[in-house]
């Protein structure tokens, strides 16, 4: 494409299938305590 | 859904519900406000003024293609699976309140100085060992369990970390579970013995330093009045580096008395450390330090900005982890958990000194949030139910937001103190996050 550069490609809908085991990390744990951020934890099944 | 801005003349697409994100040319970034209200002649004629008829037509069936593809305004297939959600509440993490008391006064604390509003008190090791009991029965299939040690200051009551790890670590290999703990500390107490054991059993370690001095001291003191940057600095060196600089974060707060935060963060950076989170400061109405909406455009600037200066220091080999920054675009978590968000009151639990329960550790302290007790068996199974069906859908503002995805509903402690409804979202945290987000995005555009 020349007009368009595709950084990601479609990756929730999959998940919606192959997800929800809950092995990962509970978000508020890592760092923060006081605000919510989910997208920047990592996929335990990767 | 889509949405579209233009970063440091970077313009970026994201399709919100595939997850698809795209760097289009001016062109193509101006097509995409016509594309579903007009015809292909109609926006090549709207368009005629800027772009030749030749690279808009270009353009737009590069926009079809990424439609028919499931990149571009993607249907949401989310809304009604999770009206089907019957799942079982499970508990997988918890944050274990070691101590009721600190060892300092910092004027933005939270927890009313270490008190959460009550007794200053310290957790025995048989209300941790009860714990975690309770957090092995009611984590059912779960292998990954999680512990926080958080305070107050947990060192203070570090002998019983100790009995409650080596505790869980008999009830691991008898269970099969796999406990990663984690320790928030203000390091003021930090020696060669704690950090021994810490960096032995502890999968992560929070580390609280709010940046310059004058910044940190101006905020985090102790009882009689002195600043804490010149004691713990050498502390909070020697732990990240015996930890090879990972699996730690040096953690600081900004309130409105140094919206200019991007230079605490870059002064953690300068530091040495490759481990940062900077966060906006939780606070009441009025308190005088707290984020107002006025605060909002020099913080977005202050956002934009570190995210450049992010980039620029990467490509050097200077480069550090600031933890709103990082997005894992694929490889991150699924859509099922990015529905239902960070799993207070139901998935993750706070345990007070005396072993009450609450949703969280922002809701101890107060009495109507109380779930139970470990070391009884009544446990409030009602709350915990209405906790797991708050998600991103159960929030209307949510619902309709372009950053669901990737913020998952935010705090729901934010959301109760400041709206009185875990499913209300806290406005002015709900406008940074947005902002980080889109920093976020962009910098995975510079790599």
């Amino acid at each position: 494409m020349k007009h368009v550069k595709t950084i990601n490609a479609a990756t929730l809908k999959k998940s919606l299938a192959n997800g929800g085991c809950g092995e990962c990390q509970t978000s508020c744990q890592s760092a923060c305590k006081t605000s919510c951020t989910v997208a920047n934890q990592s996929c335990e099944k990767k | 859904m889509i949405h579209k801005y233009t970063m440091h003349n970077t313009n970026i697409v994201m399709d919100i519900n595939s997850g698809a994100v795209h760097v289009f040319d001016a062109a193509a970034f101006d097509i995409v406000d016509l594309y579903k209200t007009q015809t292909k002649g109609q926006i090549i004629e709207a368009l005629s003024q800027k772009y030749e008829g030749q690279a808009v037509s270009d353009a737009y069936d590069e926009i079809v293609e990424l439609e028919s593809e499931g990149l571009l305004f993607s249907e949401d297939v989310y809304s009604e699976a999770v009206k089907n959600w019957e799942r079982k509440p499970v508990v997988k993490a918890l944050c274990l309140h070691i101590c009721h008391d600190c060892n300092l006064r910092c004027r933005y604390c939270f927890a009313s100085t270490g008190s959460f509003g009550g007794h200053r008190t310290m957790m025995d090791a048989d209300t941790g060992k009860r714990a975690i009991d309770f957090l092995i029965e009611k984590s059912a299939g779960r292998r990954n369990l999680e512990v926080d040690f958080f305070g107050g200051e947990p060192l203070m009551n570090f002998d019983v970390v100790k009995q409650i790890v080596d505790y869980a670590r008999i009830r691991e290999k008898e269970t099969g579970k796999n406990f990663r703990f984690t320790i928030t500390t203000n390091a003021i107490l930090l020696n060669e013995d704690n950090k021994e054991f810490i960096n032995k059993h502890m999968h992560n370690v929070v580390l609280s330093i709010d940046g310059r001095k004058e910044t940190n001291d101006r905020m985090r003191f102790r009882v009689d009045g002195s600043g804490t940057y010149d004691s713990i600095l050498p502390k909070l060196k020697a732990m990240a580096e015996s930890r090879n600089q990972d699996n730690y974060y040096v953690r600081g707060t900004f309130t409105r008395e140094n919206l200019d935060f991007s230079k605490d963060v870059l002064h953690l950076a300068d530091l040495g450390f490759k481990q940062i989170s900077v966060e906006p400061v939780v606070a009441a109405k009025d308190s005088g330090y707290d984020i107002r909406e006025q605060d909002l455009k020099q913080l977005f600037e202050e956002y934009e900005s570190l995210a450049e200066e992010y980039v620029k220091r990467g490509r050097n080999e200077e480069g550090f982890n600031f933890f709103h920054f990082m997005i894992d675009l694929k490889q991150g978590p699924c859509i099922i958990k990015r529905l239902g968000g960070c799993g207070s009151g139901h998935e993750y639990l706070a345990v007070t000194p005396e072993g009450d329960l609450y949703p969280c550790h922002q809701f101890v302290g107060d009495e109507k949030f109380k779930m139970g007790n470990v070391h009884g068996a009544e446990f409030n199974t009602e709350f915990q139910k209405h906790f797991q069906k708050s998600n991103v859908y159960s929030k209307k503002d949510c619902s309709e937001c372009w950053a669901k995805f990737y913020c998952s509903g935010g705090c729901a402690a934010n959301a109760y103190q400041f709206n009185n409804d875990i499913n209300v979202p806290y406005k002015i945290g709900c406008e940074l996050e947005k902002k980080r987000v889109e920093c976020a995005i962009w910098i995975k555009t510079q790599e």
